[in-house]
């Protein structure tokens, strides 16, 4: 069950270091062969290549504001997501120091019934002189049943 | 290394040909999440998929999400994405045939740059629509 008591909570900062071999790793797991993935020390990341964030917000703890949103992980779905570059998008050794916020929590109706309730956590990067990298948006859902029953 | 696309080759309504993968296995799927470190056991794990109400589990959404990606940054370059949506419409599960298609939804210029704005669509082998996306690149 949604806390809405989550929104505004923000998580202590995290490094992300952009690395050339999980870009390799990350860019192979979504069948790409671009050569601006593989070629060179410093290739680019893919568009969706920050979601590997995982990694490392688990070393700092209280990182992942999302946690206390304490959505159920049986009813719980990703809706949405964004990521926006403010410039090209971040190449391998690039240190970014991201920190997560709730951005909004509301509710909507279903089409057949039952309360959808949404949250939405946005992570801002930045580079180590403070410039603002990029931005991830993560939307979830919360049905009122299992997502496969439909809802 | 910039991917070479013709400003005039890029025409409101039309995109490259679709894009065909899969069928999708789990081998797939634990390849990414062991890629992105989502280690969620209901993309995995029969069990807990189970326990969830899912007849087994489905693929990780993400997966889907950066293939449409891939199938966007093959056509417009992967150094020039300013921005990526995706939104989930139906799950996927392994042995799923997925296809990519997109279209230009928009040329225009901002901040002395030419930018395109694209739309999205990854379909499953039955036509329903697994993944919405809409992408914005530059196009130096």
């Amino acid at each position: 069950m949604v806390d809405k008591a989550a929104l505004g909570e923000t998580g202590v900062p995290f490094a992300l270091d952009v690395e050339r071999g999980k870009i390799h790793e990350f860019a192979t797991a979504t069948k790409s062969t671009h050569p601006a993935h593989f070629e060179g020390h410093h290739p680019a990341c893919p568009p969706t290549f920050l979601t590997t964030a995982f990694f490392w917000e688990t070393r700092v703890p209280g990182s992942n504001p999302w946690e206390k949103v304490r959505m159920d992980p049986k009813r719980g779905m990703h809706a949405e997501q964004e990521f926006v570059f403010h410039g090209p998008p971040p190449r391998a050794g690039t240190r970014l120091i991201g920190t997560s916020r709730i951005e909004k929590i509301f509710e909507k109706q279903g089409k057949r019934g039952g309360t959808m309730t949404f949250a939405v956590m946005v992570t801002e990067y930045r580079d180590e002189a403070g410039n603002l990298v990029a931005e991830a948006r993560l939307t979830g859902v919360e049905t009122a049943k299992n997502p496969e029953e439909g809802g | 290394m910039t991917s070479a696309i013709a400003w005039e080759s890029l025409v409101e309504g039309q995109g490259p040909e679709p894009w065909t993968v899969g069928p999708i296995t789990l081998t797939d799927v634990v390849r990414y999440q062991g890629a992105s470190g989502d280690f969620n056991p209901i993309h995995h794990d029969v069990d807990f998929a189970q326990a969830s109400g899912f007849t087994r589990p489905l693929v990780v959404g993400m997966y889907q999400a950066g293939v449409l990606n891939t199938y966007a940054t093959n056509w417009l370059g992967p150094e020039n994405v300013r921005r990526t949506k995706v939104r989930w419409k139906t799950p996927l599960f392994p042995g799923d045939l997925i296809t990519c298609s997109g279209k230009v939804a928009r040329k225009y210029e901002a901040n002395g740059e030419r930018c395109v704005d694209v739309e999205l669509v990854c379909t499953n082998q039955a036509g329903a629509v697994a993944v919405e996306g809409a992408m914005s690149f530059v196009v130096p």
